[in-house]
C-alpha cells in the first residue's frame, strides 16, 4: 500500500515520532522505553492484548497526557504542549465514542467548525452532512448519543473526526464492543478513509483481523514494551511464538485452569 | 504535612483554572447561547426554592424575634431587626447554601461525567479549551444570576416577616410599621454589601465546583464522590468567606 505525504482532502499529514517514551503512574510503569516512527501517511496499528499500555500510549501521542521519561514528536513539535493542537489538525476516535451526550448528532459534528469558526451555518451545514453521508448516518442527525447503538455511536464519532478534516488520525480501539457485522463494516470505514484522505493514521486495537486488513505497519506491545514491528505479512508469516500465539490462540481445554473450574462447577 | 501540600495545591489549581477562564473573556461573546442557557439553569429554575426559602426565613425570624421583643417591649424594632438580618447576611448566605447544593452539585456532576466519559478529553483533542466552553459560560452566568437571585430573595424574606407581623396575634404589627421600621435604619450601603456578599459566594461556589468536576478521575463512582466534595467545600468556603468578607465590608 502505497504512502503519500500529503492527503487530497486535508492538504498536509504529519508523521509521528516517539523516542524513549516512559510512563509512570506512581510506581506502576506502564510504557518501558517506546520507540516508534509513524511516517507521513502510513496507517500504523498498535496491536496488544487488554491492559499492555496500547491506549496509555495512544493519550502521550494526542498530548491527552504528559509523558513522565521521552518525547512524542508530530512532526517535529512536541505532542504534549498544547500549542501543537492549534498547528495541527488531531482527531482522536475514542473508544466509547466520547459524544457529547447534550448535544443532537449534527450538533455534535457542527461544535468543531462553529468553535473555530470555519464557515458560516450553512457552510457547517453542507460539511456535516457531507461528513454524515460518507458514514451513512443521515438518518440520525436529530438524535441525541442516548438514542443511538454502539456502532453508531462508533460511526458518528468517525465523523465527527471527519469534520475535522484530520492531519492526523487516532482510533482508540474502533471495534471494540461491537458484533462481527459491525466491526467488519467499521474496519471498512477505516480502510475506505484511509485510501481517501491518505492522512496517516494509528489504530490502537486487541482486534487482530483490523489490525492484518488496514495497517501499512503493526507494532505488537506486551506489558508495556514493544515487542516487535513489521507489516501484516512479516506477521503471518513470523515463526515468533508471541506473535505466533497472540495471532491464533489456542485454548487448551486440558489446561489445569479450566480444570479446576470444572471440579468446582461439580461440586 | 501531606494533607497541608494537597491543600495548597488544589487552591494552586484553582487559582490556575481562574486564570485561563479569564483569558478566554474576550471570546464571551461566542459563548452567548451557553451563558443565556446557564442563566436560565442557575436562576430561572433556582426561583421557587430561593423565593419558598428566603420567605420562610423572614417569616421565622419575625416570629422568633418578635416573641422575645414582645416582652421587652421593642417590638416596633422588628422590621429593622428582620430587614437588617435578611439583607446582610441571611438572604445571601442562604441563596449561596442553596446554590451550592442545588446547582453546584449539578455543575459539578456534569462536568465529572463528561471528565470520565472523556468528553473533556475529545474537546481538548478538538482543540476546544473546555475553560473557555464550560467554565466561562458559568462563572458569567452566575455573576449575572447571583445578586437578582438574593434580591429576590431579600424581598421574599421582609414579606415573610411582614406577613407574620401582622397576622401573629402576639406581635400584631402593620405591615406599615414593620416597613417603617425596615426602612429607618436601611441604608443603600447596606443592600450593596448583601449583593456583593452574594456575588463572592456564587463565584467562588461555581469555581470550586467546575475545578473539582473537571479534575474528577475513574469511573461512574468517583462521580458521586466529586459532587459530595463540591458540596462539602461549597458550604465550608461560604462559611469561612462570610467572616472575611464581612470584616472587610464593616466600616473601621
Amino acid at each position: 500500500m502505497s504512502t503519500p505525504s500529503h492527503s487530497p482532502v486535508t492538504g498536509k499529514t504529519f508523521g509521528v515520532t516517539v523516542t524513549h517514551l516512559t510512563k509512570r503512574y506512581g510506581r506502576n510503569t506502564v510504557l518501558h522505553d517506546i520507540n516508534l516512527d509513524i511516517k507521513p501517511g502510513e496507517t500504523f496499528v498498535i496491536m496488544g492484548p487488554s491492559g499492555s499500555g496500547k491506549s496509555v500510549l495512544l493519550k502521550q501521542i494526542a498530548g491527552l497526557e504528559q509523558p513522565t521519561g521521552g518525547e512524542v514528536r508530530i512532526d517535529r513539535l512536541d505532542a504534549a504542549d498544547p500549542r501543537t493542537r492549534a498547528k495541527i489538525r488531531l482527531a482522536l476516535v475514542f473508544q466509547a465514542g466520547a459524544l457529547f451526550n447534550s448535544l443532537s448528532v449534527y450538533d455534535n459534528l457542527a461544535l468543531y467548525p462553529r468553535e473555530h469558526r470555519l464557515a458560516d451555518e450553512a457552510g457547517i451545514r453542507e460539511r456535516v452532512m457531507h461528513a454524515l453521508s460518507i458514514l451513512s448516518l443521515e438518518k440520525a442527525v436529530k438524535k441525541f448519543p442516548s438514542e443511538l447503538s454502539g456502532g453508531m455511536k462508533k460511526r458518528v464519532a468517525i465523523a465527527r473526526a471527519l469534520v475535522m478534516e484530520p492531519q492526523l488520525f487516532l482510533y482508540d480501539e474502533p471495534t471494540s464492543e461491537l458484533d462481527p457485522v459491525m466491526s467488519a463494516t467499521i474496519s471498512e470505514i477505516i480502510g475506505t478513509l484511509r485510501e481517501q484522505t491518505a492522512v496517516t493514521s494509528i489504530v490502537v486495537t486487541h482486534d487482530r483481523l483490523l489490525a492484518l486488513s488496514i495497517a501499512d505497519r503493526i507494532a505488537l506491545i506486551m506489558d508495556g514494551r514493544i515487542v516487535s514491528i513489521g507489516t501484516p505479512a512479516d506477521f503471518k508469516n513470523s515463526a515468533d511464538p508471541v506473535i505466533a500465539n497472540f495471532l491464533n490462540p489456542v485454548i487448551d481445554l486440558k489446561n489445569p485452569r479450566f480444570k479446576q473450574l470444572e471440579n468446582n462447577h461439580e461440586q | 504535612m501531606k494533607q497541608l501540600t494537597a491543600v495548597i495545591g488544589h487552591i494552586g489549581s484553582v487559582v490556575l483554572l481562574l486564570l485561563r477562564t479569564l483569558s478566554f473573556v474576550p471570546t464571551l461573546g461566542r459563548q452567548f447561547p451557553r451563558f443565556i442557557e446557564q442563566c436560565y439553569l442557575i436562576g430561572y429554575n433556582s426561583l421557587p426554592i430561593v423565593t419558598i426559602l428566603t420567605f420562610f426565613i423572614g417569616s421565622v425570624l419575625a416570629l422568633q424575634s418578635g416573641h422575645s421583643m414582645e416582652d421587652i417591649g421593642t417590638k416596633q424594632f422588628i422590621g429593622t431587626l428582620v430587614g437588617l438580618s435578611v439583607v446582610r447576611e441571611l438572604g445571601p448566605v442562604m441563596v449561596a447554601i442553596l446554590i451550592a447544593g442545588r446547582v453546584g452539585s449539578a455543575i459539578t456532576a456534569e462536568l465529572a461525567s463528561m471528565k470520565v466519559y472523556q468528553e473533556v478529553d475529545a474537546l481538548i483533542t478538538m482543540d476546544i479549551p473546555p475553560e473557555r466552553m464550560l467554565v466561562l459560560p458559568r462563572l458569567a452566568a452566575i455573576l449575572v444570576m447571583m445578586p437578582v437571585l438574593t434580591l429576590i430573595g431579600i424581598i421574599c424574606g421582609w414579606y415573610g416577616g411582614a406577613l407574620v407581623c401582622q397576622y401573629t396575634h402576639f406581635i400584631s404589627i402593620s405591615s406599615e410599621t414593620y416597613f417603617a421600621a425596615l426602612k429607618a435604619y436601611m441604608k443603600n450601603q447596606d443592600v450593596i454589601d448583601g449583593l456583593l456578599k452574594a456575588e463572592v459566594f456564587g463565584f467562588a461556589i461555581v469555581l470550586v465546583c467546575c475545578h473539582i468536576g473537571l479534575n474528577t478521575r475513574g469511573g461512574p463512582r468517583e462521580i458521586g464522590a466529586s459532587v459530595t466534595k463540591a458540596v462539602v467545600t461549597s458550604l465550608i468556603l461560604i462559611l469561612v468567606l462570610d467572616y472575611f468578607v464581612t470584616k472587610a465590608l464593616i466600616p473601621s
